[in-house]
């Protein structure tokens, strides 16, 4: 079931190919079907799954005998958490980009091959599986950006493509490492992950081993100082696309760092621990900081990236059950909450108002012209900045309790990237949508009978924002999508929580979680 | 009989739920109700608030025969990480009178609010925002676990926000919503540091659990053993942390800086949130966790760490705000710093004389300011929003009403002797003040901040209410007039109220006191020192409402652009006080300022140095590749293309005999065939 996440979204890719791009109705019809198919998938496998069970293999055929190579499928709960996410991210990007008519047939071919080879990585249990499925996922990305994408798309889409290979090469450099000297070690060449993790490496190797594969995954998870990408991508990107990119494609980084590089080098990541700790924690104020500056409304959320993705880092160095699931349960809740920040900017606002300066959209008084999309943000804006009753705030608490375990000074640092998130957030709500019109304000102020007046001015046919085409339904569904997924994680996140911890249980993951200060 | 009476604590405390949840319900349905939805709006937020002050008067009643019994509801919620997390309620006097109040004020202000919003083209909203927070108050106040009390704590925060900034297209309101959500964050990201610490050290966040909770015995004495950072013991660390979130949310100094700008919101909100119930949460908060508080090794009780810095922090804030509120001129920040003020007191009542001293002044306080500040909405109404004190005068005749009750409010705020409820807690407070055994200074400054508190009443009551009206209006066509009955109800009823609670608190029939700790309430001889001192607060009221009208009552304050006969006696300290100090500047100066260079360096680093280093990186890149086309064309290709070259020269000869012309092509094979013929035959000559 769970692989057919994988088959279908390239089946679609090729169902594609027999449509006429002119039939744009019927390239979407497609791509919304194949992304829904692969949801109803994951959502199977999700509920499906038995969380004693471990890790279950959903596939093994020798691939390639001669090397060790297998083409190996199975999960436990941390792949099906992300699986979940993927499946909700591709069916509500389609949603969001459902306005898309330039090449609609090659973006909708493109981001499904994205989406597959996602889906792919979260699922394969063969390294070198794992890594052919990574490279799939950068291709696609490159053209979704370069072609549909928007302000300096080809200098975003050329940044991201390189330091996703920088990184992908420093993986690779450290996955053959480990694969000969394993080899020579125990006499069996093998890729299989679980295999490997069994091979006790030398502690020197491990030494410099870990943190390659581990900063060669997380340059993909925005760790400070290799984020600089992620701003610059996600502001360039379509919609869809930046949704995607922060959504999961940070979490194939975040996936990686945990599943290869935390697994197969204990003995590095004792090491390296305390260092990544750090800039996971300077990533989370750093980021704050730069959002609060930033001119351009997609900017405030793609530096808003960088600071979440650090809590996420953060819960990883923890090594307790409690800041390892929070960690993960933010990935997914990152991943919900960006798409929605993302869809609101992108979709809803940039493609209205064609400007993203929050100065030029301060005095639109947006809320009036699209009160949905205002009340949107709101939402995403109180979720991403850890309100209770959200996904966000259950992660990040996790990731904090586990951290005050390992690290409390790092713990209290957290706390002003929090408190500077709330700034960002509330100044790009205010900026966006609630300035209103100045001349209104000062209508407002200096008359008594405001209420009369206020409403004449706001039905004024001058009013340049009252020509705004109204949100759509795609648009609504979407954002009913996410926001619920929010809110049922936030109220209810033993439904995900369960799934996550028996994620840590398995022989593969349970070595990790020591607890205990460094 | 206890046990009976014990059992209904236990079976009021299964339907604790329904106080907040109706509320929640209500503004649930709201948010999707239409805005000419107006008479639905108002008649289901009352309702349901309504409901709940009927359950919440049910647990009040079951805790009444009881005798402090505490009864607890939990239930797992989540599994976090190898321990399940438990959330639940607590029914304790703390919580019952608190509900009641919050309950009963809220619907006060409820009903005032229908009147006061009625022509707001926002009623369904401003609705559903009122019951959001009533639910969260409630939330808040009935959590047994201190991550739920966060988690309420927080959404009372938020519906704040969103009430503040209201009337959002006011950049004052927008600006003041979110310094209020800021600044509170700030303090609240201790408590949620201390949270943690609790959490990591306690192992639960149940408030209590039949011995287990983290406020019972065996958590606070494994708290009290061990120490951390300066020899701190675990708990003050603790309680430190926690009580800064009770000093964001209660305005204490010096993170009161957003409550007085939070009077830019609608004034039943400032009524509500900023001066009955919200603010009184950091107050409530520390009366939840005074065990914890009350910690500490050496065993004196009363007299803890960190029960010392309350009392210094709520001295401290009592005067200041006191001092700030004389030389304000807009009758609801005089309101509200007055509130900073009082705050302060409830935490000087807490720190010195405990739980029950602090909340009996919170509850009398939500009433009297309460009605304070409807009265001021009341005014605002009636002049047309105007909220210059300056502007206004003579107020008396036009509203008598509420020129009545406001003088209700404004004698229990100042605590005018034996027949206002604010002299009885007052008193309490400035009694346990005097008996603190650390240190007398707390109770000078309380003594200090009660003249204050009577002048700067007296004052806005001369200049509102007194005189002549200022308006800029000609003469002779005031426009003033009296609010509606449905705005002016609640003020009588809460009036009632603030002097009716008096009876409850006597140092003679201390039955508020015995409620709360658990004591059958008796009737009881008056010690000499509780008269003294009732007769130097006394003293002190009359000091201060003497001052007032020789300053203001004297003489008629003849035009509104005149100054101020305080600024007159003393400019220098009158600006001194009516710049509030200076403090917003200072922050402005060092930390907003500290915070945006920080921001620029960041992005800075961000666009330059990482930036620089990719570009340099790339170039780097592109010069190597610029290197390697010039070897391939200069050098590789060079001889590649020579060799190239002569292949297609040889290439281009060759092809000139396959143009395709068949003619061509057979006069080659003739002429072919006929050089072949001719060597043929002259080679076999040979």
């Amino acid at each position: 079931m769970l692989a057919w996440t994988v088959y279908l979204s390239f089946l679609g890719v090729l169902a594609l190919m027999f449509v006429p791009g002119a039939n744009v109705r019927g390239v979407r019809t497609i791509a919304l079907l194949t992304a829904l198919a692969g949801l109803v998938c994951a959502v199977a496998a999700a509920f499906g799954y038995d969380t004693k069970a471990g890790i279950q293999t959903v596939a093994k055929q020798p691939w390639i005998p001669a090397l060790g190579i297998s083409y190996f499928l199975a999960a436990d709960g941390i792949s099906l958490t992300l699986v979940l996410l993927t499946g909700i991210a591709a069916v509500v990007g389609i949603l969001f980009s459902w306005n898309i008519e330039h090449r609609a047939k090659e973006f909708f071919a493109f981001y499904l091959a994205l989406i597959g080879g996602v889906y792919g990585v979260f699922i394969s249990f063969d390294l070198f599986l794992l890594f052919v499925f990574y490279e799939l996922a950068i291709i696609p990305k490159y053209f979704l950006i370069a072609i549909w994408g928007s302000t300096n798309r080809e200098y975003g889409a050329m940044k991201l493509v390189l330091y996703s290979f920088v990184g992908s090469a420093l993986v690779l450099i450290g996955l053959i490492a480990a694969y000969v000297i394993a080899g020579l070690q125990t006499g069996t060449y093998t890729f299989d992950l679980l295999a490997l993790a069994k091979v006790q490496f030398p502690e020197q190797f491990q030494y410099w081993a870990f943190p390659l594969v581990f900063v060669g995954f997380a340059v993909l998870a925005g760790l400070w100082p290799f984020h600089t990408w992620a701003p610059t991508g996600h502001v360039a990107a379509p919609t869809a696309a930046s949704m995607l990119l922060a959504g999961v494609v940070m979490k194939l980084g975040a996936y990686g760092a945990l599943r290869v590089a935390m697994t197969l080098f204990p003995l590095g990541l004792a090491a390296w621990r305390g260092e990544i700790a750090v800039l996971a924690v300077i990533g989370i104020v750093y980021g704050a900081l730069v959002a609060l500056v930033q001119r351009d409304f997609k900017f405030v959320i793609g530096y808003s990236s960088v600071s979440h993705m650090g809590f996420v880092l953060l819960g990883l160095m923890t090594l307790t059950t409690i800041g390892l699931s929070g960690a993960v349960l933010q990935m997914f809740s990152h991943g919900i909450i960006a798409g929605l920040l993302f869809a609101v900017v992108g979709r809803m606002v940039y493609d209205r108002t064609h400007t993203r300066e929050l100065a030029d959209l301060e005095p639109m008084g947006l809320n009036r012209a699209i009160p949905f999309a205002a009340v949107t943000f709101v939402i995403a804006g109180l979720a991403s900045m850890g309100m209770p009753g959200f996904s966000g705030f259950i992660a990040e608490l996790q990731v904090l309790i586990g951290a005050w375990q390992a690290f409390p000074t790092l713990a209290v640092l957290c706390g002003l990237g929090i408190i500077i998130g709330v700034a960002y957030t509330l100044r790009a709500i205010q900026k966006s949508f609630f300035s209103g019109n100045i001349l209104e304000a000062s209508i407002q102020r200096f008359n008594d009978s405001t209420i009369q007046r206020f409403s004449e001015s706001a039905s004024r046919p001058s009013n340049p924002t009252s020509t705004l085409e109204t949100i759509s339904i795609p648009e609504r569904i979407g954002a009913a999508i996410l926001i619920a997924s929010t809110v049922i994680i936030g109220l209810y996140p033993t439904v995900l929580l369960n799934l996550i911890r028996s994620g840590f249980d398995s022989a593969l993951m349970a070595p990790l979680v020591k607890g205990g200060p460094l | 009989m206890a046990a009976l009476k014990v059992g209904s604590v236990t079976s009021a405390v299964q339907s604790l739920w329904l106080i907040p949840v109706l509320p929640l319900l209500a503004a649930g349905l709201l948010a999707f109700a239409k805005q000419r939805h107006r008479v639905f709006a108002g008649t289901l937020a009352i309702v349901a608030l309504v409901a709940s002050f009927i359950v919440a008067c049910g647990a009040f009643a079951a805790t009444l025969g009881a005798h402090g019994e505490r009864a607890v509801f939990n239930f797992t919620w989540l599994q976090f990480g190898e321990t399940p997390l438990r959330l639940g309620w607590v029914l304790d006097p703390l919580t019952a009178v608190m509900v009641v109040m919050v309950t009963l004020v809220g619907t006060l202000i409820f009903i005032f609010s229908v009147g006061y919003m009625a022509e707001d083209e926002n009623f369904t909203r401003f609705f559903c925002f009122l019951s959001l927070f009533a639910a969260a108050m409630l939330g808040l106040v009935i959590a047994n676990n201190l991550l739920l009390l966060f988690v309420c704590w927080e959404l009372v925060g938020l519906a704040s926000y969103l009430l503040i900034g209201f009337w959002y297209h006011k950049p004052s309101a927008a600006a003041a919503a979110k310094k209020a959500f800021i600044v509170t964050r700030i303090g609240d990201i201790g408590f949620f540091i201390g949270i943690l610490w609790l959490y990591a050290e306690t192992g639960t966040l149940l408030l209590y659990d039949n011995g287990n909770g983290c406020l019972e015995g065996s958590a606070l004495a494994q708290l009290v053993a061990r120490t951390t950072i300066g020899g701190m013991v675990v708990s003050t660390a603790i309680a430190l942390l926690i009580f800064c979130g009770a000093m964001g949310k209660s305005g204490q100094v010096p993170l009161h800086v957003w409550l007085p700008d939070a009077m830019e919101g609608p004034t039943p909100v400032s009524a509500l949130i900023h001066a009955a119930t919200m603010v009184a949460a950091g107050v409530f908060l520390v009366a939840r966790v005074y065990p914890l508080m009350d910690a500490d090794p050496a065993n004196v009780a009363g007299h803890s760490p960190a029960l010392c810095v309350v009392t210094w922090i709520g001295a401290i804030t009592a005067i200041f705000a006191a001092l700030i509120a004389v030389a304000q001129n807009d009758i609801k920040r005089i309101l509200a710093y007055s509130t900073v003020s009082q705050l302060g007191y409830m935490m000087l009542g807490l720190g010195t004389g405990g739980v029950a001293v602090g909340i009996f002044h919170l509850i009398t306080h939500a009433f009297f300011k309460a009605l304070l500040f409807l009265g001021a909405g009341s005014v605002i109404h009636g002049c047309h929003h105007e909220q210059d004190i300056r502007r206004m005068g003579g107020l008396r005749r036009f509203m008598p009403l509420t020129f009545a009750t406001y003088a209700v409010g404004m004698m229990a705020l100042a605590g005018f002797p034996l027949f206002f409820s604010g002299f009885w807690s007052k008193d309490e407070i400035l009694h346990s003040a005097f008996a603190w055994a650390p240190s007398r200074w707390p109770f000078y400054l309380g003594a200090a901040g009660a003249v204050l508190t009577t002048f700067y009443m007296t004052r806005q009551m001369f200049y509102v209410f007194f005189g002549h009206n200022r308006a800029d209006e000609p003469a002779g066509h005031v426009h003033v007039h009296e609010s509606p009955a449905i705005m002016v109800v609640p003020l009588v009823i809460l009036a009632a109220g603030a002097v009716l609670l008096s009876i409850v608190g006597t140092p003679a029939w201390p039955w508020f006191h015995a409620y709360l700790t658990g004591h059958a309430a008796a009737v009881q001889p008056v010690a000499v020192d509780v008269i003294l001192i009732m007769l130097l607060s006394t003293a002190l009221v009359a000091l201060g409402l003497g001052l007032g009208w020789w300053l203001y009552g004297r003489r008629r304050i003849e035009r509104a652009d005149s100054p101020d006969p305080l600024e007159a006696l003393q400019a220098d300290t009158f600006t001194v006080l009516r710049q509030k100090f200076w403090i917003d500047e200072a922050y402005d100066k060092t930390v907003v300022r500290l915070n945006r260079a920080l921001c620029r360096a960041a992005d800075w680093l961000d666009v330059f140095v990482w930036g620089g280093l990719v570009a340099l990186v790339s170039y780097l890149a592109v010069g190597i590749a610029w290197v390697n086309r010039l070897i391939d064309e200069y050098v590789v290709n060079l001889g590649f293309d020579k060799g190239c070259g002569s292949v297609r020269w040889t290439a281009r000869l060759l092809s000139l005999w396959q143009n395709g012309q068949v003619q061509r092509y057979l006069r080659a094979l003739g002429v072919a065939l006929a050089i072949f013929v001719l060597i043929f035959i002259w080679g076999c000559r040979g």
